[in-house]
């Protein structure tokens, strides 16, 4: 026997996505878009009571998370950072802005800073070329970076 | 009807027949490997991904899955095509191009589905090199996961989700990662997992097998100061004969009795009698609530569940916390066995109970989990000390350079080995309730029965629903084997569709015939029925076949237990259960 441990709101939001969707199993990719969409990310304890919520295994539902790629288990930091690696970024240096944020903030890629700040992804091409090399936080968009801007970037969200 | 040829031949088959199925009909035999089917239980796992049983259809331009492609009017089928038998050597030297070549220490070898396969397919070399992959060994009290040697063939995901509705299993990842695993890929243990065993049953390879205690058993024989008993449970007599080349269902309970005196077992007894004791207490436990039930107590429960089977109780403490008060309190006869053993038997004999090491003959690996429960622990000493299966049995008796067809007929000990033939039949889907009729009817009504064969209590059919007459009294038993069965059936209680008194169930197919510890079936149910009918005809062929009148259970009662229920049973003899449900509970509160 497992002892899930949620918080009182994430158990309603995800009870309310479930009975959105009629709480059918049928429906279950739908619901884990949603759900991963309010939170980043899924976890195991929220997989636990989605599967609870829909009647179906627990087993089924991470099977379905680990098969889509778009799903994913990793906490999102309050401030997700996305560094386009698209052909037009990569030749124009994006790989070194990607290390300069990995070193500032001290994460690997795919990780989440210790405080739940930041976490550090890569995407293909925001549609934004031409002002490449791009990094999204969030929903804004930072172009033509070079490493060197990194740390104030970062410094724009500490405070 | 639809007509079309299989190799030249003309066949003739219903509508919706896939050509694996027209194939065998004609006589014609094509290879599978992932294809797994329990006739007449409804089971079919046909996911058509191994590609092993592809066969060429004139004008189609791929080569079709057998298993999975339905045939078709004038449909013109070649099983064994030159580019048929190519693409299917093909097929398996790429399984076994990410296969562990340690056929010589795998516990499935001379089991194995695909060793066999490759053998007949004539495979001398692996052509492909390359990457293999690892998973971390899963090592759970009863089964042993060990998914390098997976094949992704997904017939234990259907037997856990589709037949047993566990659902402690499902694929996970993808491409090369893609492996059968429980949620998160955490322990079998930590999963809903039952231990019934149906995967290993059912694997095809050795990726899911059970874990062996022979080693163990060995030791203790061994151990002067250790005085051995064994015990053996009703199905194991009637399948264990086949993995010395007998028929299925050859009785073979005479020699069997010889071989474990021969291994070196102090005491060579039988789980029956233990069965004629669980009957004693769940009988009465079920008179005394229909009883009560009768005179209008509504603080009863009905129907009364048996809990003879230790897959059924770990699924219903997973799956039915709210009615966790609903199954009979008795203990399992192993369990039932061990105690008494370890207490009367231990008594009797001037012995210490550290020094009694008590074994269990199972047709089952969820015994292997059940007798390690805390509950059944003295002082950390449990009742019984090792399980262990028919298989694991089979190969203890060869190592030992014995061949059983060659023993003589003998006896079990006394007193802990005379049985009825109502404890026989416990090891097939009806029997422990038959046998339970058999007391219940003749305690409840005070008559003699003029026939003890109930024969509406029998049958493979998955969901059983019989009504027996006491006397004028009706009594409604239900009958379940198979874990969705059981589900179908509980559900039903629970939503007030159906009332029964009693209801049976079994977790494996056709009862602990086909429990997952006896030889290898290979999901052919023909088998499972024959074990199942030699019970019936030992049960037929025994002098006394009504637990009551087992007069070693008789002394048991007057010399030590007093009453069934009573004070001293309910120490000894009856148990409780856990809500095993995964919880979600509110942070901070």
């Amino acid at each position: 026997m497992a002892i899930i441990k949620l918080s009182e709101d994430k158990v309603r939001v995800i009870k309310d996505i479930c009975a959105s969707f009629g709480n059918k199993s049928g429906e279950i990719i739908n619901v884990l878009h949603q759900v991963q969409g309010r939170f980043g990310y899924l976890s195991a304890e929220v997989q636990e009571e989605v599967a609870h919520e829909l009647n179906m295994s627990v087993a089924k539902v991470y099977g379905i998370v680990s098969f889509y790629s778009f799903f994913t288990m990793q906490p999102k930091g309050e401030h997700p950072i996305d560094v386009c690696l698209g052909t037009a970024c990569y030749v124009r240096g994006a790989e070194k802005v990607l290390d300069a944020f990995s070193r500032q903030l001290n994460v690997k890629i795919g990780e989440c800073t210790p405080d739940g700040k930041f976490s550090l992804n890569t995407l293909r091409c925001v549609g934004a070329c031409g002002l490449a090399p791009v990094a999204m936080i969030g929903d804004k968009v930072y172009g033509r970076l070079t490493p060197d801007m990194i740390p104030g970037i970062i410094a724009e969200y500490n405070n | 009807m639809i007509n079309l040829t299989i190799d030249n031949k003309p066949v003739q088959v219903e509508e919706g027949t896939t050509i694996l199925k027209a194939a065998r009909k004609a006589g014609i035999h094509i290879p599978t490997l992932c294809h797994y089917e329990l006739k007449g239980m409804k089971l079919e796992n046909r996911p058509g991904g191994c590609r092993v049983c592809v066969v060429e259809v004139k004008g189609r331009r791929n080569l079709a899955p057998a298993c999975a492609t339905d045939c078709m009017e004038g449909m013109e089928v070649f099983t064994h095509s030159a580019r048929v038998v190519n693409a299917r050597r093909t097929v398996v030297e790429l399984i076994l191009s990410d296969h562990p070549a340690d056929c010589l220490t795998c516990a499935k070898s001379g089991e194995c589905e695909l060793q066999s396969l490759a053998q007949y397919l004539g495979i001398r070399d692996i052509p492909f090199k390359g990457e293999q992959s690892h998973y971390r060994a899963d090592f759970s009290p009863s089964i042993v996961r060990d998914m390098d040697k997976c094949i992704m063939c997904r017939r234990c995901e259907t037997m856990c989700n589709k037949f047993q509705t566990v659902g402690a299993l499902s694929g996970v990842n993808r491409g090369f990662k893609a492996v059968v695993a429980p949620a998160f890929e955490q322990d079998l243990q930590d999963s809903p997992c039952t231990f019934c065993g149906q995967c290993v049953m059912a694997c095809p390879v050795g990726a899911l097998t059970e874990v062996d205690h022979t080693r163990q058993v060995i030791n203790a024989i061994n151990d002067p100061k250790k005085t051995v008993v064994v015990q053996t449970a009703p199905a194991v007599r009637v399948a264990l004969g086949e993995e010395f080349g007998m028929q299925p269902g050859e009785i073979v309970t005479g020699k069997m009795a010889a071989a474990l005196r021969r291994l070196g077992f102090d005491y060579v007894f039988d789980t029956d009698f233990a069965a004629d004791l669980t009957i004693m207490e769940e009988g009465t436990e079920l008179l005394g609530r229909i009883s009560k039930a009768m005179a209008g107590d509504k603080s009863v429960r009905l129907p009364i569940l048996t809990s003879c089977c230790p897959g059924w109780v770990n699924f219903f403490e997973h799956n039915f916390p709210d009615m966790l008060d609903v199954p009979s309190t008795a203990k399992s006869p192993q369990q039932m066995f061990g105690a008494i053993t370890k207490s009367y038997w231990a008594q009797k004999m001037g012995l210490k109970r550290e020094d009694i090491v008590c074994v269990s003959i199972m047709p089952c690996v969820a015994k292997k989990y059940e007798c390690q429960r805390d509950e059944f622990k003295v002082d950390g000493n449990p009742d019984v000390d090792y399980s262990l299966t028919t298989r694991e049995l089979a190969r203890f008796i060869k190592q030992y350079n014995l061949n059983l067809k060659d023993l003589p007929v003998e006896d079990f000990d006394s007193p802990l080995g005379q049985s009825t033939g109502a404890a026989v039949i416990f090891g097939t889907t009806g029997g422990v309730i038959e046998a339970a009729t058999r007391t219940a009817y003749e305690v409840f009504t005070g008559k003699k029965l003029d026939k003890v064969d109930f024969t509406e209590l029998r049958g493979m059919e998955g969901i059983r629903d019989a009504h027996v007459d006491f006397n004028g009294t009706d009594i409604h038993i239900g009958i379940a084997h198979g874990l969705s069965n059981a589900r179908r059936l509980l559900e039903m209680v629970r939503n007030g569709e159906a009332q029964f008194h009693a209801i049976e169930v079994m977790a494996c197919p056709g009862g602990c015939v086909g429990g997952a510890g006896q030889p290898y079936h290979h999901g052919n149910t023909e088998i499972i029925q024959k074990r199942a009918d030699a019970l019936y005809r030992e049960d037929a062929g025994k002098p006394i076949r009504k637990s009551h009148e087992n007069p070693d259970i008789q002394t048991l009662y007057k010399e030590f237990l007093g009453e069934p229920c009573g004070h001293l049973s309910h120490e000894l003899l009856h148990t409780h259960y856990f809500d095993r449900t995964d919880k979600v509970v509110i942070e901070g509160k």
